[in-house]
């Protein structure tokens, strides 16, 4: 049988890395192509050092872009947007993992990323990727976007209880996200300078982040509200989303409510254990995995849940995730190319 | 023959259990007595050790 030919413009930077790592041993994709401008010419492994030996690709400059069958585009947020047209034209499949087609109404743009949109007439052409949410939509897409690695952790999180019709809506609902630094991408900044960064706990966005938009479209909440701070961590997301649910809801109802949302879900785990070290989601264990890992408490006293997610950023959060996406699309084994589980110790 | 988890009322499949025996839910993980094996097994929460952090 042949194989899907996929391209990935933008590979050089950590979501490409992660792409490449994943596609090079899918069972049922070639990599055809790896775009980057500024490394053009250079061997792949000179800077995803994990890949030495596994492949002898070099980066090529978009302008040799060949067509294909499926196109990953892991660029910075905005460049996507503006060439569109040009991708849309290399390949009949593509797989976004930028944020500019995860919403879909323009004025979202504006309000979140503060500068309108330069494609907006292509939005409603995008499906969001996150298999648990819109798995049959992605099924028959053509173009999928990725999704946001702490909107994808809120998510995550708060769906059993949206579903359910568990929440107390009339109260907001707060995710606290401590995130890892690999979400910054692989260009460096002051931030990332090592003095600065090590051993720091630091909320960079206490209010008003962008992935906000996403769990508000995806799960319809109005009043929710993402509270960031970056952690001492390379990879890993964890999400604790505070809210309220309804009188006289009990922990059984909200394991009811989990084990209906996330059972039958190849990459979602439910993490609630009364005994041992591993009792609640932890990213740690899932550094390089594709799982997800979900769990709760009740405050039965005051009716405040605890509803928790951790992830992998780079995993779940993008390139795992759009793997998932390219499986789905393509219909082959939603799980083709991620059956394995993070390490143990890390 | 099966019971439910008092914890998570996860169903859980039990064989040749005796009375008194320790058995674990493989849903939450909690310690479970069975507190009786006739005419149907029952379950209870067996005593365990909070987490401690030391603060």
């Amino acid at each position: 049988m042949s194989r899907l030919k996929a391209s990935i413009v933008g590979a050089s930077g950590y979501t490409g890395g992660e792409l490449l790592r994943l596609l090079l041993f899918h069972p049922q994709v070639e990599v055809a192509q790896a775009t980057s401008e500024s490394k053009a010419g250079e061997y792949v492994y000179q800077h995803h050092p994990n890949l030495r030996k596994r492949t002898q690709l070099q980066f090529v400059s978009q302008a040799a872009l060949q067509p294909c069958d499926v196109l990953f585009l892991a660029l910075p947020h905005g460049e996507t947007q503006k060439k569109i047209e040009r991708y849309l034209q290399l390949a009949p499949k593509i797989v976004d993992l930028s944020a500019d087609f995860r919403l879909r109404d323009a004025a979202l743009y504006r309000r979140w990323y503060g500068e309108e949109h330069a494609a907006p007439q292509y939005l409603g052409q995008f499906v969001y990727g996150l298999p648990e949410l819109q798995r049959e939509a992605m099924r028959t897409a053509r173009y999928i976007s990725g999704v946001g690695c702490n909107a994808t952790a809120s998510n995550l999180a708060l769906l059993p209880l949206v579903r359910a019709g568990l929440l107390d809506t009339a109260r907001p609902v707060i995710v606290d996200v401590k995130t890892g630094s690999s979400e910054g991408g692989a260009s460096v900044n002051p931030g990332s300078h090592h003095p600065e960064k090590s051993h720091s706990v630091r909320a960079y966005a206490p209010t008003g982040h962008r992935h906000t938009a996403e769990v508000i479209q995806e799960l319809g909440l109005r009043d929710v509200h993402l509270s960031m701070t970056a952690v001492d961590l390379v990879r890993g997301v964890l999400a604790a989303a505070h809210a309220f649910v309804k009188p006289g809801t009990t922990e059984k109802d909200l394991w009811k409510a989990f084990r209906a949302a996330y059972n039958a879900e190849p990459f979602v785990r439910i993490v609630k254990d009364r005994a041992g070290l591993h009792r609640v989601p932890d990213p740690k264990i899932l550094a390089g995995s594709n799982y997800a890992d979900v769990g709760f408490d009740l405050d039965a006293e005051s009716g405040r849940v605890v509803a928790l997610a951790a992830i992998d950023n780079l995993m779940k959060g993008a390139s795992g995730s759009a793997v998932q996406a390219m499986n789905l699309m393509s219909g082959f084994e939603e799980t083709a190319g991620l059956e394995f589980p993070g390490l143990h110790p890390v | 023959m099966s019971a439910l988890c008092p914890e998570c009322e996860a169903t859980i499949t039990l064989t040749n259990v005796m009375q008194g025996e320790i058995v674990v839910c493989p849903d939450c993980g909690v310690d479970l007595e069975v507190t009786a094996v006739e005419p149907a097994v029952a379950l209870a929460l067996a005593p365990q050790e909070a987490e401690d952090w030391g603060e």
